[in-house]
């Protein structure tokens, strides 16, 4: 599987986590689950840097994933 | 113009969706049924569809809502009254609840159950052979393996599951109503009982952390924890033990796929993936309408009820290509054999484990497994409750 080539930051909302496990099943290299079960993004990650991100976000039950395509951003 | 079909309908063979039911391919992914009652519902067979849909808080779970479609006269006597937890709430109720569990069903927790889950999976298989052959699988290895699990895990004695299935069996396939609400009533006052005992000498357990919650300011109230404490013993052991027997079942009706699978371990999690979606053993998702929800050109009018055949959905082709066929190759992730939303199974990631280790062992300690009996003579679970065998005489 290809990495993703556009640049992007990988968000969760904690607030709609439900602690399925979707993200930390479907990308180990991007997401894991905290202490408290809930998914967070590997720490170095935040770029999505790593297999089947996209993947991740959709298997998301609740949608709580948000990929930010960098390249349809302004630069800060 | 054509009577609607009755849902739920009776699979054919076990582990294929009922034919009565119209294909997406072929139909619009919502089609109008009937509940037993009579009442009309939407049945969602399409996954684009049946996804938005389980992922829109505009449908709800609410049980007691006169209005919510119950697929049975028993389910309907047990659950217009009383709500299970989890299951029948909706946020912020809902969320408050699972909260109080997501640390204990983490993808991590699930890792390390693994070696407790292998030597459950071992000493059953021991005494299977030591028995030898025949055996019947559902009672040697399918239930016992979940049911051993779920009880170290919650901290429950596994020296009542006799007790327990029973009731769970009641509960989900009694013969009438009375029956299921006695099995209830019964479940519940035996998980009461347990957690009094809990509170005065705790022990190690997931019910033992929840008891410590319910001690806390705002934490749960026994009730809260007595219906907690039932669904996770209920949910933890029939769904896990429908899929070991289906499983099995299927994969001795695949010969070329169990030695693919035999050939190559590496394939477990693929498989049990692909199994997943093609048994969709939980075959009858339930929601109502809170307002009116527009999807795929239909308007569901607030009020109406909305039911999912899971086992249709996942053999969707827009979804899966060919997906009749049974193939580790595919990538089947996405299905919906878990639901999807809010209420996406919580114990899935130790299913998986659990899977992995009961087919992945069975398969490796016993080359010679096939059934005891013509496939056609064995009897499988009616289309109203959770899917699997009744029975799977087998031998080796």
């Amino acid at each position: 599987m290809a990495k993703e080539a556009v640049p992007m930051r990988v968000s969760i909302d904690a607030d709609v986590c439900i602690g399925a496990g979707q993200c930390a099943l479907t990308s180990p290299d991007v997401f894991t689950q905290d202490d408290d079960g809930f998914g967070t993004v590997v720490p170095g990650r935040e770029d999505g840097t790593g297999t089947l991100v996209r993947e991740a976000a959709r298997a998301c039950p609740v949608q709580a994933i948000t990929l930010h395509d960098l390249a349809d951003e302004p630069r800060a | 113009m054509t009577k609607a079909v009755a849902f739920p309908q009776d699979r054919t063979c076990p582990y294929h969706p009922p034919t009565a039911y119209p294909r997406t391919e072929e139909e619009h992914p919502l089609t109008r049924v009937t509940l037993w009652d009579g009442r009309p519902v939407w049945l969602v067979t399409g996954h684009a569809a049946a996804r938005s849909l389980l992922a829109d808080q505009r449908l709800s779970t609410d049980s007691t809502r006169d209005d919510f479609p119950l697929p049975t006269e028993r389910a309907t006597a047990v659950r217009r009254r009383r709500r299970a937890a989890l299951l029948g709430w909706d946020d912020p109720e809902h969320n408050a609840q699972r909260r109080l569990l997501i640390p204990s069903f983490t993808l991590k927790r699930a890792e390390t159950l693994r070696p407790r889950i292998q030597e459950t999976v071992d000493r059953l298989l021991d005494a299977m052979e030591a028995q030898g052959p025949p055996a019947e699988l559902v009672s040697a290895f399918a239930l016992p393996v979940p049911s051993i699990v779920i009880c170290d895990l919650l901290g429950v004695p596994y020296a009542d599951h006799e007790f327990f299935e029973e009731q769970s069996r009641r509960l989900l396939r009694g013969p009438t109503a009375a029956d299921t609400e006695d099995a209830l009533a019964r479940l519940e006052g035996y998980l009461g009982d347990l957690i009094d005992r809990k509170r005065e000498k705790p022990g190690v357990g997931v019910l033992d952390d929840l008891v410590a919650r319910g001690a806390e300011d705002g934490g749960p109230g026994r009730e809260e924890l007595v219906r907690l404490a039932t669904i996770l013993l209920v949910a933890g052991h029939e769904t896990t033990a429908n899929m070991i027997s289906l499983g099995t079942y299927t994969l001795l009706r695949h010969p070329e796929r169990l030695a693919e699978l035999r050939a190559d371990p590496g394939l477990l999690p693929a498989a049990v993936e692909e199994l997943l979606r093609f048994l969709s053993i939980a075959d009858g998702l339930l929601r109502v309408a809170r307002e009116d929800v527009d999807v795929a050109g239909t308007v569901i009018r607030a009020g109406e009820g909305v039911v999912f055949s899971t086992s249709v959905i996942n053999r969707d082709a827009s979804a899966y290509s060919d997906p009749d066929t049974l193939d580790w190759a595919r990538s089947a992730r996405h299905h919906v054999a878990f639901g999807f939303g809010i209420h996406q199974c919580l114990g899935q990631n130790l299913a998986r484990a659990e899977l992995e280790i009961a087919l992945g062992t069975l398969l490796r300690r016993l080359p010679g497994l096939r059934l005891a009996v013509p496939a056609e003579e064995i009897p499988f679970k009616p289309g109203d409750t959770i899917q699997g065998m009744l029975e799977l005489p087998v031998t080796w």
